[in-house]
């Protein structure tokens, strides 16, 4: 099933009886999903873009690239640089802005600028009844009634069927430098992180990658970025020496295969993806016995290769959540991908649910039960 | 302004709700003598006043749970309050209602500045959140206008934004974690220290949900380290429309200013009068304030002159030293209380797209002559966030309502031009009834099935957000089945 429109996609969920997956690209999927597959790539085209607002609106299925090029070709860019998950999940296709929306994929920035669904200004769906809403809008600031923006995002379609997303853009910067430390475990490394993050140099990615080189990311105009790479070199005396890349394509690079965890693309176990507070980050590594640990925000989200079938959450010593991203269809089976709600919580998640998808349409078992 | 009738039996129970609120609260928490509960008949928005039945004034959240289990199991209606600085009239009483006020709950229950995050009680103010941190030169960012007394659970409650939140977000994007208290009295955690949410983004709809969904009492939020400098500049030009496009072209330019804030010609005069910041007399003033270094705020100056010189300015003024910087922000800072010297005045708060401004402003203009009411405009322009001050006399007869239409079609028109009802302020009371010019009947459910779900008997804070015939259906239906 493909609509086109908006109101096909309505008709098409109110006349279904039986479980639908619901798709843009295909390239984030989470393991299986029983039911007919409903792909939204139909939904398609950027209705609005103004540069000079910083803001665009776009189809659901609207491919990131076609979004990428039509924002190179004013200097801006997504700022919360969503992850193409294609090369390490074994997905094909092409990413779709509803699919970031839905799943609310931030990459690195996250901790700078926010995630995705901080940029997210409005967005039109069909809930499981088949009835078309809107929230938000197309502007900056915008407090008026509920924020159901932030709900939608991450929702995973369950609680409707993205239509259209309204998105806050940003100017591409003039230039990044990055700085790099070898040799680091990861209490150090979380350490150094944080002395970086809680310095006044806007740093713009802080990761630890598979190597154990803790990676810092500075971006914006060619002056300040080199005098705040200055600065942030004197903060990091203590932990080691500090080298400076310069090279551009070289740390696009390092960033993309960072923000994508390319680094377990073809590894054998299964891969998770942690959110904690940074601060925790070693002491939940030395518990949980994983093949290799990626950790990205300055330590606060770890993308974890365990051995396959071994649930993580089991050994989760700290507080925060765990997604399984990939699997093979048993491990789906023995775990679930998302990380369970405490009971007050889950049960305020599956009332929604039960309203805004009454038949138990979409992504069923995805996000948990319905009430 | 209509609000629910009261509920007699509510109203006839005082006493036994007293009883009852006294054997989980200290003497001094309930408030239930007349001229003393008058303190709470109003927030900022004074033009709607209704003492209420009672106000609490919890110290924990065992107490503000203990006090809405009673209230929901004797259907009584719960405004929860922070410091009573809504311009919206979000923690306007009703007659039948108690007042719970969290302001005693102000403690500051954990700094982890390596985790740049900070953990209080709602009811500490938002600057004090700040001050609680500065002592290591951090600091918590949105910064509403209000930020010397307004409390974080109001600021939680209408996601409050200020003239800084341009770079650094408003409090949705500053909020990661809290306590909250639903209305039958159980105690839910959502989120943390750590920075996204498991499952569905529950934190993110309560974050601007008015009070509506819960009591907040305990919230943590990302703290930052504060930049080692700031400079404001102020650039004066003889339009609107001119000043509109330099604002435009900045964002455009990749500069990242924290705030880019206008005033017209109109609010110029009155705070010059008023503050004597040495303002130049034009249509608009734009204040532009950069952070960073010495040379970093050189940098982003002298492209921000550059930008605004193919504008053809009437004056670029850079602040020298301190005292030129607070004296640039002095005007800006004193805008609000100058204009309320010279009238009562009702503050607007739409968003429109920044490219929307100059036609915005001009209808604006062409309304004021129409209405024959007087507007200024003030507002943070890097965003689009009007704030029109339309001048009225509270004491002439037909005053305010001639005022109030006029409010409403401007905010007709920052729909219009694509925009929204509210930025900062929230929808309260205030334009409760305007709902239906932004959003369809579908999108209204919507929302209101959410509240459903977090409060199914509509206890709190019912009486906003949603155009009160759509509200009162709720409200009527759990009266029946008392």
């Amino acid at each position: 099933m493909k609509p086109t429109s908006e109101a096909e996609l309505a008709d098409l969920i109110s006349s279904v009886k039986a479980p639908l997956c619901i798709r843009g690209g295909g390239t984030r999927l989470l393991g299986p999903i029983e039911g007919e597959v409903l792909e939204t790539s139909g939904l398609q085209g950027i209705s609005l873009y103004e540069p000079g607002a910083l803001t665009m609106v776009a189809g659901a299925g609207t491919t990131l690239d076609e979004i990428g090029a039509a924002l190179k070709a004013e200097n801006q860019r997504l700022a919360f640089e969503p992850p193409d998950l294609r090369d390490v999940l074994g997905t094909t296709g092409a990413s779709t802005i509803g699919g970031v929306a839905a799943s609310n994929a931030s990459g690195p920035r996250r901790i700078s600028v926010g995630a995705c669904r901080d940029f997210m200004l409005g967005v039109r769906f069909v809930d499981g009844a088949g009835i078309v809403a809107k929230n938000g809008g197309r502007v900056m600031k915008n407090v008026t009634g509920y924020d159901l923006v932030k709900l939608m995002s991450g929702a995973f379609g369950t609680l409707g069927v993205l239509s259209e997303v309204s998105l806050k853009v940003m100017p591409k910067v003039e230039i990044q430098l990055c700085l790099r430390i070898e040799g680091l475990n990861a209490k150090q490394a979380v350490a150094a992180m944080s002395a970086a993050l809680g310095s006044p140099f806007e740093v713009s990615g802080a990761a630890q990658d598979l190597d154990g080189a803790v990676v810092l990311r500075l971006e914006g105009f060619d002056a300040s970025v080199r005098y705040r790479a200055d600065k942030l070199t004197q903060v990091l005396a203590g932990f080691g020496t500090v080298e400076i890349l310069d090279d551009q394509a070289q740390c696009d690079t390092l960033w993309r295969d960072i923000r994508d965890a390319r680094g377990f693309t073809g590894s054998t176990g299964d891969l998770w993806r942690v959110s904690v507070k940074p601060g925790d980050a070693p002491e939940l590594i030395d518990a949980l016995g994983a093949h290799a640990v990626l950790l990205d925000w300055g330590g606060g989200l770890m993308w974890v290769d365990m051995p396959k079938r071994t649930d993580l959450r089991a050994r989760m010593s700290v507080p925060g959540h765990a997604t399984l991203m990939r699997s093979d269809d048993k491990g789906f089976e023995q775990v679930a991908r998302f990380h369970p709600q405490a009971a007050p919580l889950a049960k305020i998640s599956a009332r929604l649910r039960a309203r805004f998808d009454p038949k138990g349409l979409l992504n069923p078992g995805l996000m948990g039960d319905v009430a | 302004m209509d609000m629910p009738l009261p509920n007699p039996i509510v109203l006839s129970r005082k006493a036994e709700l007293v009883a009852r609120l006294l054997t989980v609260l200290p003497r001094d928490a309930v408030i239930e003598d007349e001229m003393e509960t008058r303190a709470y008949e109003c927030d900022a928005l004074t033009a709607y006043k209704c003492p209420p039945l009672l106000a609490v004034l919890p110290r924990s959240t065992t107490e503000v749970s203990d006090i809405l289990r009673i209230c929901h199991n004797m259907n009584v209606p719960v405004v929860p309050r922070g410091s009573g600085t809504s311009l919206a009239g979000g923690a306007l009483p009703t007659a039948d209602c108690v007042i719970l006020g969290v302001a005693r709950m102000n403690d500051v229950l954990e700094t982890d500045y390596a985790n740049r995050v900070i953990r209080v009680q709602s009811g500490r103010t938002n600057l004090s959140v700040s001050g609680a941190v500065a002592e290591e030169d951090f600091f918590y960012a949105p910064d509403p206008s209000s930020q010397l007394a307004c409390a974080i659970a109001g600021n939680i409650a209408m996601n409050s934004g200020g003239a800084h939140c341009l770079k650094y977000g408003v409090t949705t994007n500053n909020l990661l974690g809290v306590t909250m208290v639903m209305m039958d009295g159980e105690i839910i955690e959502i989120g943390g220290a750590h920075l996204d949410s498991g499952g569905l983004d529950l934190l993110g709809v309560i974050c601007g949900s008015e009070g509506q969904l819960g009591v907040v009492t305990e919230a943590t939020l990302r703290i930052l380290h504060k930049p080692e400098g700031a400079r404001p500049v102020l650039v004066g030009f003889d339009s609107n429309e001119v000043a509109g496009a330099c604002v435009s072209d900045i964002i455009q330019a990749g500069v990242l200013p924290v705030a880019i804030e206008f005033m017209d010609r109109r609010v110029t005069e009155v705070v010059e009068n008023y503050a004597h910041a040495g303002y130049p007399l034009c249509e608009a003033v734009l204040i532009i304030e950069v952070e960073g270094s010495e040379a970093e705020i050189d940098a982003q100056l002298a492209l921000i002159r550059e930008i605004a010189e193919r504008h053809n300015p009437i004056e670029f003024r850079e602040a020298k030293d301190a005292d030129e910087a607070s004296r640039i922000w002095l005007g800006r800072k004193s805008a609000f209380g100058a204009m309320g010297q010279i009238n009562d005045y009702m503050c607007l708060d739409g968003t429109i797209p920044v490219s929307s401004l100059p036609m915005v402003l001009r209808r604006i203009g062409e309304l004021s002559k129409e209405y024959g009411l007087d507007v200024g405009n003030v507002f943070h322009a890097g965003d689009g966030n009007m704030h029109p001050l339309i001048l009225f006399d509270a004491n002439k007869d037909g005053d305010l309502e001639l005022c109030e239409a006029m409010g409403a079609e401007i905010l007709k028109l920052c729909v219009e031009a694509g925009g929204c009802l509210t930025g900062e302020h929230g929808v309260g009371i205030e334009k409760r009834d305007l709902m239906g010019y932004q959003y369809e009947p579908a999108d209204l459910d919507a929302q209101m099935a959410v509240k459903d779900i977090f409060d199914p008997k509509w206890l709190l804070n019912s009486a906003k957000v949603f155009p009160l015939n759509l509200s009162d259906a709720k409200r009527s239906a759990r009266i029946a089945a008392e």
